[in-house]
């Protein structure tokens, strides 16, 4: 759940023509702790409201495994160290959306989000979402201690407005609320149709993008900019697939169909576009293509 | 920069691997062996031909009949007519259906005296059905009167002597309708005479044969706020009963499921938690019977929600104090709640005790959808075990209801609360067909799960578990209640290497039942403490004995008894193997 913002940097910094202000650069891209900074904000709101205490040594766990992770990985394989803010975000990702009554799968995961960055390339680029690939991963391999997060943050109404307001003004200042936007109407409207073919009604086939912890995936893990496509109509393209993947796995009656569909269509949106690319530019392989 | 990329390679083909590792570890923990002891399900030929029928709800409710109405089935222990052989109470909840009342005929066979003694018709439609019954001899005449709570009006029956029951329900002064699944006996502020709490599930405003609408369900799946108030009955002394929860500082409407009180903080108080469904538990200090203060979150048992179905406390380490287990729900790939072994952190005590949750690392986290649980010295050898049921629907063996509910589950209140949007059940399992859990305590901080090496083998949806020694020779026998499924009795066959004590207790300035009052064993440099409890697990009680096992010791070196009066009782090295009857001293 690497968020949008950070790779978005170059193409906001490019549309700010005038000075901004000290706010206004605050909540800029050009401010990479920004993604860390509202992330946590938003852990510490389900902290506060509904304190997850004892989730949090778990957190806390992944978080660390993540930065040590990207550190020796970035060293080795770069030579220096990377800024941090993306493991960061990796970690905190993983720590919020599993599950475990132990310990160990929360430093796993976050090992295998960081490491697959490194592993899993095609010309310079990592399909997959880390941390998508790496809940995915641990939900096939270690389904007997491991699970995702669907309703940790309760059911009622204003934190599901929390996660709302700063995911809308994320998506939005790095320019990718049409992504959120597409999904969300396609989620809505395959809700409607799989309402329609279950027989279940509307009500209960659009439950579970009511729930809080269903947002952060929508806000934040089918935006990053790094495991999606480039043009802003094959953005919205994808994030309709994602949309399809997810109802035809939902009707499969797959509980972990959201973390499946992003895993099945995400590499293969971007491969299709590697291809489409190097078929005019070849794209010259660096040590520096590796992400941070 | 070959090796750059080797390295990473082949970290991560490590990393994947792991969870195949730790899984090949967890098996290789669970050895098979010799466990001194073995279970044989006998209900039959004992004489116990008992079925258990869910009710029939509002018909509003049919989409999900099996989900709503899947709990009810109920077991208590209880020697009714004090002939020194302890009896079985199990409820039924089909409406209409007949409760039943095991005799223990002492020859290792029992027979249905409900009918008898007045205490089989008691699901008259319009009137709810049981979900569970508690014993204890609230007005101190020496015979035990019992509770029976229900999903509707609870019902209170006083024991004429061990030949028949009165219903004084109007008399007692308990409220007209609860849909409770929970109520203990205990002597909240120690005046002799035993007091009474009752747990609401559902509000208590819910007919669920006659509902207005279907907005009644919880509005969240793990913070529900929603559900049935607290009850607790000041037993007045003259068969009255006075209703005193808020005023004592009992305020919840939470979703309770399970209760058990203890006095955690040796103050000479029980102190009360109760597991909720749909949420954190809670866990009420007692202020020397004057009020209540819940400190869930102080001592730590408060916050992480889960789905709390048992409540029972047990001296897991022989370190003198207790530990509260607490069971929920895990669903391999679905829900892995797993469930909490609360343990007192080292160095707290008093107001300042805190807990902290090591089901995990003592190997007693993973049972499933978990229900009722029972710590008890299965083997004699010195320790306490756990056994476990487990099971919530048991329909199509291949189709599961899960993604539709894990569906539902995590939308918005206004979704969730409303059955009306639950997708039907249609004939599809929810966690069913599983595996029980008998947990034998090593000792040395370890569980191991032996029930398919001792003869536990049943796959039938488990409810509410009571463990007593049924022939009074110092093995812990099980009974298990299953929803829509059979009574089950496991005898319990026990090395005779081990040694046992039991202490029959009777109070006198303290409640008759004896309830709250701790006796704590030294043997063999070792030292364990039990207390006489008015209910424990789910919807179950116990037998109303202590039973101690003593693995080979020669001797106890001294007990020590805690009246609920105040009263400090020693006993030097009482005999073993054998059920000592102890009176309080006036």
């Amino acid at each position: 759940m690497t968020p949008g913002i950070t790779a978005n940097a170059t193409a906001v910094a490019d549309s700010a023509k005038s000075k901004p202000s000290a706010l206004a650069r605050f909540f800029s891209i050009e401010n990479r702790y920004l993604p860390p900074m509202l992330i946590t904000l938003i852990l510490l709101v389900g902290q506060v409201s509904f304190g997850l205490l004892e989730s949090f040594p778990r957190t806390v766990l992944a978080i660390s495994t993540s930065l040590i992770v990207e550190s020796i990985l970035s060293r080795l394989v770069m030579g220096k160290f990377v800024n941090l803010a993306s493991a960061y975000i990796s970690g905190i990702s993983v720590g919020i959306l599993c599950r475990s009554p132990e310990y160990w799968p929360f430093a796993l995961c976050a090992a295998i989000s960081i490491t697959s960055k490194y592993v899993i390339r095609w010309r310079g680029r990592h399909l997959w979402n880390p941390s998508n690939f790496a809940i995915c991963a641990m939900l096939i391999l270690a389904p007997d201690v491991f699970t995702t997060l669907s309703i940790q943050w309760g059911n009622t109404f204003w934190p599901m407005m929390v996660v709302w307001v700063v995911g809308c003004l994320i998506t939005w200042r790095v320019d990718r609320i049409h992504i959120t936007g597409v999904y969300v109407a396609s989620f809505v409207f395959f809700a409607l149709l799989r309402g329609f073919i279950t027989g279940h009604g509307f009500l209960a086939e659009v439950a579970p993008i009511t729930g809080p912890m269903y947002q952060l995936f929508i806000f934040f893990m089918i935006t990053d900019p790094k495991t999606t496509v480039r043009t802003k109509k094959g953005q919205c393209l994808v994030a309709f697939l994602i949309a399809i993947a997810e109802m035809i796995l939902r009707l499969a009656q797959n509980i972990h169909a959201p973390y499946y569909a992003l895993a099945i269509v995400g590499p293969l949106a971007i491969a299709t576009e590697i291809w489409w690319t190097s078929r005019n530019k070849p794209v010259v392989l660096t040590r520096q293509s590796i992400p941070a | 920069m070959r090796i750059r990329k080797i390295i990473p390679t082949a970290l991560f083909i490590v990393l994947l691997c792991v969870p195949l590792a730790m899984r090949r570890l967890s098996a290789h923990r669970q050895e098979t062996g010799s466990y001194g002891m073995s279970f044989r399900e006998s209900a039959r030929e004992s004489g116990i031909d008992f079925k258990h029928a869910s009710p029939h709800l509002d018909r509003k409710l049919d989409h999900i009949m099996q989900q709503v109405a899947s709990m009810g089935a109920a077991v208590s222990i209880v020697d009714f007519d004090k002939d020194g052989f302890d009896d079985i109470y199990v409820t039924n909840s089909g409406e209409g259906s007949k409760n039943a009342l095991y005799r223990n005929q002492g020859d290792g066979t029992f027979r249905d005296v409900a009918e008898e003694v007045g205490l089989a018709d008691v699901n008259q439609p319009g009137t709810g059905v049981s979900t569970g019954a508690v014993w204890g001899d609230y007005d101190n005449d020496g015979y035990e009167d019992v509770l029976i709570y229900k999903w509707g009006k609870p019902e209170l029956y006083h024991n004429d002597g061990g030949k028949h029951f009165t219903r004084v329900t109007e008399q007692a002064g308990l409220p007209g309708w609860v849909n409770a699944n929970t109520a203990i006996w205990l002597d909240y502020d120690n005046d002799g005479k035993l007091d009474l709490f009752l747990g609401g599930y559902y509000p208590e405003g819910v007919d669920l044969w006659h509902l207005k609408d279907t907005k009644m369900m919880p509005d969240s799946f793990e913070y529900a706020n929603n559900g049935g108030r607290k009850y607790l009955f000041h037993n007045l002394g003259n068969g009255k009963f006075e209703e005193v929860s808020e005023k004592l500082g009992i305020h919840s409407n939470r979703w309770a499921l399970a209760a058990v009180a203890a006095d955690l903080r040796g103050t000479g108080y029980p102190d009360l938690f109760i597991a909720n469904d749909y949420g954190v538990s809670e866990l009420y200090f007692n202020d020397q019977g004057h009020g209540f203060r819940e400190v869930g979150k102080q001592t730590g048992v408060g916050y992480a929600p889960k789905s709390g179905m048992t409540a029972a406390v047990g001296d897991v380490l022989n370190q003198g104090n207790f530990g509260i287990y607490v069971s929920n729900i895990s669903e391999e790939g679905v829900l892995v709640q797993g469930n909490n072994l609360w343990m007192p952190k080292a160095g707290t005590s008093g107001d300042g005790l805190k807990y902290e949750n090591l089901a995990n690392a003592m190997g007693v986290e993973l049972g499933g959808w978990s229900f009722g649980a029972q710590f008890g010295d299965l083997n004699n050898d010195g320790l306490m075990d756990l056994y476990v049921v487990n099971g919530n629907v048991s329909l199509d063996r291949n189709r599961t209801y899960w993604y539709d509910y894990s569906k539902v589950a995590g939308g918005n209140a206004a979704i969730i609360s409303d059955a009306a949007n639950w997708p039907p059940l249609n004939g599809r399992s929810l966690s069913g067909y599983q595996q029980k859990r008998v947990w034998i305590n090593d000792g040395a901080g370890q569980f191991r799960e032996v029930s398919q090496f001792v003869g536990v083998t049943d796959v039938y949806d488990g409810r509410s578990i009571a463990l007593a020694d049924f022939d009074n020779n110092g093995a812990l026998d099980a009974v298990v209640a299953n929803q829509n499924g059979p009574l089950l009795l496991y005898k319990n066959t026990v090395s005779p290497a081990n040694q046992w004590v039991e202490f029959e207790l009777k109070g006198t300035r303290s409640n008759r039942s004896a309830i709250g009052t701790q006796v704590t064993l030294y043997w063999n440099g070792q030292r364990q403490i039990q207390e006489v409890s008015g209910g424990s697990g789910f919807c179950a009680q116990n037998q109303r004995r202590l039973h101690f096992g003593l693995g080979k010791a020669t001797q106890v070196d001294r007990v020590e008894i805690r009246w609920p009066s105040g009263k400090i009782q020693n006993l030097s090295a009482p005999a073993l193997n054998q059920i000592h009857k102890i009176e309080e001293p006036s």
